[in-house]
């Protein structure tokens, strides 16, 4: 496909993009699995189990996830700094080892599974950490990738304009990058490792992954509606602060329970108590940004700026996905008083399936909708039929599993925890409750919902750079 | 240069507070992750002879009998460790055959991808029961189905029997794959479970076992 960008670095942020489409198939694929296998426990029983199918279930999102981040600032980097990526030659021939990379991990993921309890299956299969199963060898070349990347960032920033969202992006790199190395150990004291893994898993996805999105939206803002930059790099270092000023010491929710003391209650209540209010301000900060751009150039006589439809509403689901999952989801049960009897449970899946959808599936499917624009050379991008469904279903599909899963959550938490206290037999007593079962059906037919919508996102991912709709 | 109207709209104002925010969060947080490290180092077996409480105890607590009570002064159950308890037959494991048997166990539990079906500690999947305080759960002890169902005479061979056979022993539909455990690493992850059910959670889970009295050291 001849590609109308001006730069390698774009077209490489596209190729990080594709891949990242394919791995977030497999996520939802592996996850169907994993929610039939609830309904039907023997289906693929001892062949493909629940543990195989969950594993790579997370594992594809966590990847794509970073794929579609890491091809975000491949593809805006020369669009703020005004310059070619510097060694993006390299920073191709990474993306070919890390992709090969994770084709060997998952193929080992799927086909050996599980291994002997030695230290070669941390080093060969699988770490067997919930979100960084990666075996070790994947880990090292991870971090190499990843330096490559970060160096990318660093000389092309340093060589040509440094913006306000580059300085945050790099910041932010940096102790992304650096906190993988946290969850990388291994040890015999499971209190410790749980404390470190929650340094890698909290530290992204509440707090540098959270300072990314705030910088995605700013540009995204800037490019899509003309937002002035001045306002929306203002706007973005509020949002750090908040971001950063709650989520790091947030922490604490995850450390009530693992053998932590006492006082982490008391850190992580408050603290994450307080995550809610960026995201209220991120929301508040595209909405209100989106009707003053247009309503102060309807005031001055000129046609609003809109120049990627299909992208600026994935960027909106995002504000307000983003406070709703993260935020409000993650409220419902971050107090300790609450998480005694909610941790664990279908609640934390319920709070998970919305806040990653919420704040980081949909800002980053945006990007691929930019990514395809801008390799069309599409001065004005519209919203076709299949762009519409793939929202609607995705989101509806997303929301209803949400709803589903609290509810299942909430007949779980009543008889397992609070009335027979988390035992073996509470647990499958639980498992047989009417809510939670219907509630687990439910989950598998809005999984197809949102299956349904994938389908409809690439097919139009595929083809909307050639409908006549568009202004080129 | 435009005039500066208010500190409020001055991006340097703001780039500023967001370091020093961010820099003071990270600074409590590393302050306090010293402190918490240290009240969770693994503690040792002349801290169990002498009756040391630790939040983390010595691998050597799999020589001990294992409670979980309710503490008034704390308000929530926590592990109390008692009298010698045989664990294998034996309740002179060294310090050393007691670490390697935890060692095992924790790289048994993470090379057979526990933390995918069930919860430790709280953390991992819904798929399967929490495993925190598994080596406490009525259903292994006397009074439960699981020694009777694996044919065996005491709660660790039972669990042993069980992890390498997981699918000869259903107690639900749903049921647990055969992960190829060999004797010697079920023996590794259930001293890792009699591990774990020792550490300090600070009362998770809440009312564990409390309808079938398994609490205040039955």
């Amino acid at each position: 496909m001849a590609s109308n960008l001006k730069y390698e670095s774009q077209k490489l942020g596209v190729m990080y993009f594709t891949v990242a489409t394919i791995l977030f198939g497999a996520q939802l694929l592996m996850g169907l699995i994993a929610a039939i296998q609830f309904l039907y426990p023997s289906f693929l029983f001892e062949l493909f189990d629940f543990n195989v199918a969950r594993m790579v279930h997370i594992n594809a999102l966590v990847v794509w996830m970073l794929y579609a981040m890491i091809g975000s600032v491949y593809f805006l980097l020369p669009d703020e700094t005004g310059i070619e990526t510097v060694g993006v030659r390299l920073g191709k021939l990474g993306f070919y080892i890390l992709t090969a990379a994770v084709t060997v991990v998952v193929l080992v993921y799927i086909l050996v599974q599980v291994g002997p309890a030695t230290e070669s299956t941390i080093w060969l299969i699988n770490e067997g950490r919930e979100y960084i199963e990666a075996p070790r060898w994947a880990d090292i070349g991870i971090v190499v990738v990843v330096l490559v990347f970060v160096g990318n960032v660093f000389a092309t920033a340093i060589k040509g304009e440094r913006t306000g969202i580059m300085t945050v992006i790099m910041a932010d790199l940096m102790a992304l990058a650096g906190l993988y190395l946290a969850g990388m150990g291994f040890t015999d004291n499971i209190s410790v490792d749980q404390f470190w893994w929650w340094w890698v898993i909290h530290l992204w996805v509440e707090a540098t992954w959270e300072v990314f999105v705030g910088a995605l939206a700013a540009w995204g803002l800037i490019k899509m509606i003309g937002a002035r930059r001045e306002v929306v790099e203002m706007w973005l270092w509020i949002e750090v602060a908040m971001l950063f000023g709650s989520g790091i010491l947030g922490m604490g929710h995850h450390y009530f329970w693992i053998g932590t003391p006492e006082y982490w209650w008391e850190i992580g209540a408050l603290f994450s108590a307080l995550e809610p209010v960026p995201l209220v301000a991120m929301f508040v900060h595209v909405v209100y940004d989106w009707g003053k751009e247009t309503g102060l150039r309807l005031g001055e006589g000129k046609e609003a700026v809109q120049n990627n439809s299909p992208a600026f509403a994935w960027f909106v689901t995002n504000a307000f996905g983003n406070f709703l999952g993260a935020g409000i989801w993650g409220f419902f049960h971050t107090l300790p008083q609450v998480n005694i009897y909610t941790h664990g449970t279908q609640f934390t899946s319920a709070h998970g399936h919305l806040a990653f959808f919420g704040a980081y599936a949909t800002i980053l499917i945006g990007m691929f909708y930019i990514g395809v624009q801008g390799t069309n050379g599409i001065k004005a991008m519209k919203s076709t039929f299949a762009s519409k469904m793939a929202l609607g279903l995705i989101t509806m599909g997303v929301l209803g599993m949400t709803i589903s899963l609290t509810i299942a959550g909430y007949g779980q938490v009543l008889v397992e925890r609070a009335q027979m206290g988390a035992t073996w037999e509470g647990y499958f007593i639980s498992q047989d409750a009417i809510w939670f079962v219907q509630g687990m059906a439910w989950r598998l037919a809005m999984g197809i919902v949102t299956f349904v919508g994938f389908i409809y996102l690439v097919a139009d991912l595929l083809s909307i750079g050639k409908s006549k709709i568009h202004t080129r | 240069m435009k005039k500066e109207v208010s500190v409020w709209t001055n991006n340097k104002f703001w780039q500023r507070s967001a370091a020093w925010v961010t820099g003071f969060a990270s600074i409590l947080l590393i302050w306090l992750t010293f402190d918490t490290s240290s009240q969770i180092a693994i503690g040792t077996d002349s801290d169990l002879q002498n009756k040391v409480t630790k939040r983390v105890p010595g691998p050597t607590v799999i020589n001990y009998k294992i409670t979980y009570e309710m503490s008034p002064k704390r308000g929530h159950e926590v592990p109390v460790i008692g009298e010698k308890e045989k664990f294998f037959g034996r309740d002179d494991y060294s310090e050393k055959e007691a670490s390697d048997l935890l060692h095992l166990g924790k790289l048994g539990s993470q090379a057979k991808n526990c933390m995918n079906c069930h919860t430790l500690l709280g953390n991992g999947a819904y798929y399967a029961p929490d495993l925190t305080k598994a080596w406490l759960d009525p259903a292994w002890s006397e009074t439960g189905s699981m020694m009777a169902m694996t044919g065996k005479s005491t709660k660790e061979e039972a669990m042993a029997e069980f992890l390498m056979h997981p699918s000869q022993y259903p107690t639900h539909e749903r049921m647990m794959p055969d992960l190829g455990i060999t004797a010697k690493e079920a023996k590794g992850l259930v001293a890792f479970l009699k591990h774990m059910s020792s550490i300090d959670t600070n009362g998770f889970p809440r009312n564990f076992g409390r309808m079938q009295g398994a609490i205040h050291g039955k």
